[in-house]
């Protein structure tokens, strides 16, 4: 077997060594024993013995070149043994194979205590693998022959492979994250979020400094983008909610004891919405460079707020859902979207985002669209006032809805067409409209 | 809570011991009068009188045979032998005896008696004071072996072998004696017979060891952790026999290398028993070829200081076996 030859530790302190001189040339003949190599040490120059006898088959280090201590300077192979060739000047990281008392090469160390049967030189196939690593990679899917290795001799470690799976994780989360294969990729060198080109202003004592989390740089990210590309324009409509809060009433309770979670408005109003958006498909497009794409699936993002920052996933062909169907859509993705399992196919795909900012009090938002839709519509809180009904005045469940429209696809005669189908349409709810 | 070495450590738990139960008497050599040639026993013959601290002539077969007669008798006899290197003429009623009296009676009697020795070499004590002689017993069911090496550990063993109702072989390693301390916790204090111990954790490198070598691990694990960043788990075996497989295992799925080092020789050390077993139940998990650390192979530890060093394994070996098979 061709023998690996180290950089031996001359000294106690000593790290490395520099090649003085190559006494023996690739293809002679070197005797066990007999003067191989000057090393040249800050402490001492020496002769080194070569530990077996056979055949210089490669010198692996220059003379002058400084090399570390147990880095393998040179392969000696036996007399009459053929070694598949190695590339020329290839040395192992790492260096060092063990060797049963290693010939003596490390003073005071291992031609003592006994080790347990010198490990052979570590074979260069790139396809010996530990069971950990073949186990590794039956459970994960990844090729061990695609992930760079940093055991001794090149080898594709356990810990390597622990590293390839981690970066296979984090880059699936990156697109749940980011929401969207197709959208720029938030890895993009161009810092869209802007925080690099702004100066770093001095802190002022008792400030406290957060690191920007993946998800909030995510949001910054696609948040600038959205504003400085799509053109904003903002319009609005009251909704008169009275029918369908009564009816929300009287049937809230029965509904949880029997489905199991609450009946909140805003399923109501993405039935309303998707409605309105068969009648208006232009809403539910992308601006692209030279053409405008009218999506034919409606799929209907929902804005789900998380402990340190928001995610938007996404009820796939919400026009083909009932009104419980949707509420237990949004009630699934939203206790995953909590709980960190949404996946990416949960994330991609949205063509039209509603926002339920009334849940915190809003009662006007404007919300940022969510590119690459068209449009965006938020549902504002729920509020009691007084308005005119007929000649008089009345006590009536009063909602706003809130939308921004990327101008460049969208007029404000269409979404207001939009809006006012909308509008009818949750004016319209009451207990004759079928849930299921 | 006081700090003690291991010395004082066995000698305060026999006190203890003694005091609880009058049923545990010690029988050895120079034990008595003499308090121990190490002052294991130091003041327990004025404490207790010649009754309960016996002064034996030099004859292990009958010292241990006598502890023997005595614990199938109703006492709780702890035989010392002086050095483990002496154990040898008593190995007949150890095996023979002592581990099959409740096998052979069918569970009428048991044997409870604990049989000390100081073991382990270092000490320039040559050829017959400087032995380990766990392997000889590790094969014997039957018998327990227990090899405490922290000042806790000893107490809490000590008592549960003391109590145990089938004989325990206690093996206290003579280089441990003075050289290290611990905690040694106060009142009732029992570790159970078996459990293995994780002294460090770690995810790195997984190693195996008892004894002063099992020290030596953990120096070098915390110098491995401040140097290469590398964080080593060093499980401390306390009980030889029965072996803690399901920690051992466990720690090795979670780190895919295992290093075994003991003070013993290599072949046919408990080492091999280990290796065997985690290459059988955790083949899967390893990342690295199972090596084991341990004395050469060969009939004594020398005499001279040089010879000495060389032969057993030292903290310096250990560490470099450490590094050498994270970077594997």
């Amino acid at each position: 077997m061709p023998r690996e030859i180290v950089m031996p530790k001359l000294g106690e302190s000593v790290v490395e060594g520099v090649i003085g001189k190559w006494l023996k040339a690739e293809g002679d003949f070197v005797d066990e024993d007999e003067p191989l190599v000057e090393v040249d040490t800050d402490k001492v120059n020496a002769e080194v013995p070569s530990p077996a006898r056979g055949i210089v088959h490669r010198l692996l280090a220059r003379e002058g070149e400084t090399v570390a201590v147990g880095q393998v300077i040179a392969i000696i192979r036996e007399v009459d043994e053929e070694v598949a060739d190695l590339p020329a000047g290839e040395s192992a990281p790492g260096g060092s194979t063990v060797a049963n008392g290693s010939g003596g090469f490390a003073p005071g160390g291992s031609v003592a205590a006994a080790a347990s049967a010198g490990v052979e030189p570590l074979a260069r196939s790139p396809h010996l693998y530990s069971p950990a690593v073949r186990r590794l990679a039956a459970e994960s899917g990844i090729d061990p022959a695609t992930v760079t290795g940093t055991g001794r001799g090149g080898r594709v470690s356990k810990k390597d492979m622990e590293r390839a799976i981690a970066q296979a994780k984090e880059r699936e989360r990156a697109v749940v994250l980011s929401g969207s294969h197709e959208s720029r990729s938030v890895w993009a060198p161009e810092d869209e979020s802007g925080s690099a080109s702004a100066a770093r202003r001095p802190l002022a004592d008792g400030d406290e400094v957060l690191p920007i989390t993946r998800m909030r740089r995510t949001i910054a990210e696609r948040m600038v983008h959205s504003k400085r590309t799509v053109p904003h324009a903002w319009t609005t409509v009251e909704v008169d909610v009275t029918s369908l809060v009564a009816w929300r009433e009287s049937i809230k309770e029965e509904f949880r004891r029997r489905e199991g979670f609450n009946l909140t408005y805003l399923p109501f109003v993405v039935k309303a919405a998707v409605e309105a958006l068969r009648e208006y498909p232009i809403l539910n497009s992308t601006w692209e460079e030279d053409r405008i794409v009218i999506k034919r699936r409606i799929n209907i993002g929902i804005a789900v707020d998380l402990e340190d920052g928001l995610i938007v996933p996404v009820i796939k062909d919400a026009d083909q859902k009932s009104i419980v169907g949707l509420a237990r859509a949004i009630a699934d993705l939203a206790t995953r979207a909590r709980a960190g399992t949404l996946t990416p196919d949960d994330v991609t795909g949205g063509t039209f985002t509603i926002n339920n900012t009334g849940a915190f009090g809003s009662i006007l938002s404007a919300p940022i669209i969510n590119y690459p839709q068209a449009a965006i519509l938020s549902m504002e809180t729920i509020t009691k006032r007084p308005v005119v009904v007929g000649d008089g005045i009345a006590i009536r469940s009063m909602m706003n809805l809130c939308m921004s429209l990327d101008h460049r696809v969208l007029d404000g005669a269409v979404c207001g067409r939009f809006l006012r189908s909308v509008k009818r349409r949750l004016e319209s709810y009451d207990a004759n409209t079928p849930l299921y | 809570m006081a700090i003690k070495n291991i010395l004082e450590s066995v000698r305060q738990t026999l006190f203890e011991a003694m005091s609880r139960d009058e049923r545990v008497m010690i029988l050895g050599e120079d034990v008595g009068r003499h308090g121990g040639v190490f002052n294991a026993t130091q003041g327990l013959y004025e404490a207790f009188g010649e009754d309960r601290v016996v002064d034996t002539p030099l004859a292990e077969s009958s010292i241990v045979g006598i502890a023997i007669g005595a614990a199938v008798g109703g006492m709780l006899p702890i035989a010392e032998i002086q050095f483990a290197d002496f154990i040898h003429p008593a190995v007949d009623q150890i095996i023979n005896e002592a581990a099959k009296i409740r096998y052979r009676s069918n569970n009428d009697f048991g044997c409870p008696i604990v049989i000390r020795a100081p073991y382990g070499g270092g000490v320039h004590g040559g050829l017959y004071h400087s032995q380990c002689v766990e392997a000889l017993f590790f094969g014997t069911p039957g018998l327990k072996i227990v090899a405490p090496a922290t000042p806790a550990d000893v107490k809490g063993l000590l008592t549960a072998a003391i109590e145990d109702p089938d004989p325990v072989i206690f093996l206290e390693h003579k280089a441990s004696y003075r050289a290290i301390k611990g905690e040694y916790p106060e009142g009732d204090y029992y570790v159970p017979i078996g459990p293995a111990d994780v002294k460090r954790v770690g995810g790195d490198v997984t190693v195996v060891s008892y004894g002063m070598t099992m020290h030596y691990a953990l120096q070098a694990s915390e110098e491995l952790s401040k140097e290469e960043g590398i964080e080593v788990e060093v499980i401390d075996l306390r009980t030889l026999l029965p072996l803690d497989r399901r920690t051992i295992v466990e720690s090795v799925k979670k780190t895919g290398k295992l290093l075994i080092v003991h003070e013993d020789n290599l072949t046919g050390g408990i080492g091999a028993e280990v290796a065997a077993t985690v290459a059988n139940e955790a083949f899967m998990y390893l990342d690295a070829p199972i090596r084991r650390l341990a004395a050469l192979d060969v009939p004594s530890t020398p005499y001279h200081p040089v010879l000495e060093q060389a032969m057993l394994p030292n903290k310096a070996q250990v560490k470099e076996a450490i590094l050498d098979l994270a970077r594997y």
